[in-house]
């Protein structure tokens, strides 16, 4: 046997864009063993709900994730309209399908360029986020933000998509189709990149499941687990398709992002074609009294919102689980046996928001 | 929007590792652990899902209670008890990967079972 | 068996306009509903402090005695949320980004509103 060396990674790396540490417990190039530490950012705002009136710290739950932040604000305000038992009116939840699958690709979309930037293919990254820009653009025209869209409130939406703008959208879709298919053709057919991401970092399907394992890390190992199939908001009168892979490597979670950008664009297109007309929001008295687990499928995977309130103002407690807290025992299971000059791939592979995890 | 049915049972500590073991037979997988602080008590959570079916138990501690750990059965429990650990400083008796409280390195020690800090307005930098 | 799956795309790249702006050359991308910054109108606010208790991040000071209403840049994340619960509209948003600043500090704007005489008239004969 070798002698053990432990190589520090993060938490500033040039592959990662947030702060997570792993000590990597080394046998010549082979990873034996991980111990991550997070932490370094931790804001505890969680906290802060103690300190805000329920109604205002919607803006606090968005700002969660600084990608995923409409699913954050989305699901917050479920949870409260769950306690409550607010009927929030039909529009309103197709609005909120449309922002988060527009959500989705922005994230996949922004993900898809990080990855091919861990495995050095500094064109694909450009090209990623150039498409990218155009949901931006889409969020900041319909939101007012590119990123912080804060238009879920409880009881609704604060703003409206007029009929006019959705048709426009829906043309302009195709645009974004056609970028992204020229876009995930190089990511599944290109052979340098399969040949890259082919068996590099494999978790059995037993594994993912059992470790808790979430959204596209779960269903690239074939657990199928999508938190839309819940049918929350407006997804019950939607066709959800989900996408699995069945290899549990990196291509495979990278295979089912691309191929749910194409879902995301087709719900999208459902939810405009079943939109109804009418009022957007709600109007909301009194306090939540009461407690809800409201899981969400967030571009990561599943999302937990535990909210408790005492008939005040100011709940008790909002407990917020990230996709990416669960992702990171299976994560340490995908390193054990990897090749050093593989960890870079293997944990952008899972798609890690370290800023969410610390909430 | 369809709500989800979400069943809470309450049960002792002493109780804790058998239904999780339960949970684990059954083939569920661990969604979530998430402690909260009601009064001088704190309620600790455990949600288990299958097929989309959701299931939650739930133990009533105090602040001095030792809580058995389930990584026996859930191996990604410990990223949950640590953070309970560190942030309301439940002790947890037997992870499988304990970070001493060095999880989340905060400040104030185990900021969640402080009662919360008031800023004053106007004093700002 | 696939190479150079990028090669089309990449050159004809090549071929177009550059995508990015030459910003501050150029001026950045806006859009009618922007969130730029929050703009107070001193002559219509009536010093309710709604606003204050509603800002999320507590950026905003009302000093009702000396008439002013302060809202500090760096604390603000532009939310909307006093936009949106001011009784009397005298909040707005600019599509306009804050400009960068080196050190932090406290913008201020006078109100200059006068409660009109009749309310006046009320408080004379309260005491
Ligand atoms: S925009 Fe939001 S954060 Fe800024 S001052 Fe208004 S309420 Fe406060
Ligand atoms: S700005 Fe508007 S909400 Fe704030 S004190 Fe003045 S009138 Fe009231």
């Amino acid at each position: 046997m070798s002698k053990q060396i432990i190589v520090p990674f993060g938490p500033q790396h040039p592959v990662l864009p947030e702060p997570i540490h792993l000590d990597l417990v080394l046998e010549d190039e082979t990873v034996v063993d991980v111990i991550p530490s997070i932490g370094y950012i931790h804001r505890g705002f969680e906290k802060l709900v103690e300190k805000r009136e329920f109604t205002e710290y919607v803006y606090v739950a968005e700002r969660t994730c600084g990608i995923c932040s409409f699913v954050h604000g989305a699901t917050y305000c479920e949870g409260i309209e769950q306690i409550m038992k607010i009927d929030v009116p039909e529009r309103a939840q197709y609005l909120r399908v449309i922002w988060s699958e527009f959500s989705r690709l922005h994230s996949h979309l922004l993900w898809l360029g990080c990855f091919a930037d861990s495995f050095g293919f500094e064109n694909l990254f450009m090209g990623a986020w150039k498409t990218r820009e155009r949901v931006l653009d889409f969020m900041e025209e319909t939101t007012g933000g590119r990123v912080i869209q804060g238009t879920s409130k409880i009881g609704g939406v604060r703003r409206d998509i007029s009929s006019e703008r959705l048709d426009k959208m829906v043309k302009d879709l195709d645009i974004l189709d056609q970028e992204m298919k020229e876009l995930t053709t190089v990511f599944l057919h290109d052979d340098s990149v399969r040949h890259r991401l082919r068996n590099v970092g494999v978790i059995s399907r037993e594994d993912a499941y059992h470790l808790g394992a979430v959204g596209p890390t779960a269903r690239g190992s074939g657990v199928a687990i999508d938190m839309r199939k819940l049918g929350y908001g407006a997804y019950d009168r939607l066709n959800v398709p989900v996408i699995t892979d069945s290899c549990g490597d990196c291509l495979s979670r990278c295979t089912v992002r691309a191929k749910e950008l194409f879902t995301s664009t087709d719900l999208i297109r459902q939810a405009v074609s079943k939109i109804p007309d009418g009022p957007v929001e709600v109007k909301v008295t009194g306090a939540p009294d009461g407690e809800y687990f409201t899981r969400a499928e967030q571009p990561r995977g599943e999302l937990v919102h535990y909210l408790k309130g005492n008939g005040s103002k100011f709940l008790v407690r909002s407990r917020i689980r990230t996709p990416t807290l669960t992702n990171i025992p299976p994560l340490i299971k995908m390193l054990q046996g990897c090749e050093l000059a593989d960890v870079p791939v293997i944990v952008l592979s899972i798609d890690p928001c370290i800023s969410c995890t610390e909430r | 929007m369809t709500a989800q049915a979400q069943a809470t049972t309450i049960i002792d500590v002493g109780k804790l590792v058998g239904s999780v073991e339960h949970y684990r037979n059954e083939g569920y997988r661990l969604v979530q652990i998430g402690c909260t602080k009601v009064g001088d008590t704190y309620e600790i959570n455990y949600s288990f899902d299958k097929d989309y079916h959701f299931e939650n138990i739930r133990i009533v501690v105090s602040a001095d209670t030792e809580v058995p750990s389930i990584s026996g059965m859930y191996w990604n429990s410990f990223i949950y008890e640590n953070e309970m650990h560190d942030l309301f400083g439940i002790q947890v008796r037997g992870m499988n990967i304990d970070f001493k409280g060095t999880l989340f390195r905060t400040s104030v020690k185990y900021p969640f079972s402080q009662p919360p800090v008031t800023v004053t307005k106007g004093d700002k930098p | 068996m696939a190479f150079f799956e990028m090669v089309r795309t990449a050159l004809r790249t090549v071929l177009q306009q550059p995508v990015t702006i030459l910003y501050p050359a150029q001026a950045a991308k806006k859009t009618p509903i922007s969130r730029g910054h929050v703009v107070h109108d001193g002559s219509k606010c009536i010093s309710c402090s709604i606003c204050v208790k509603k800002c999320p991040s507590q950026a905003i000071i009302l000093n009702k005695e000396a008439k002013t209403w302060q809202i500090d840049r760096f604390r603000c994340v532009v939310c909307n949320s006093c936009v949106d619960t001011c009784p009397t509209k005298c909040l707005s948003m600019d599509t306009q980004y804050t400009a960068p600043a080196a050190a932090k500090g406290i913008e201020t704007f006078t109100i200059t509103y006068v409660k009109p005489p009749k309310p006046e008239k009320k408080d004379e004969q309260k005491p």
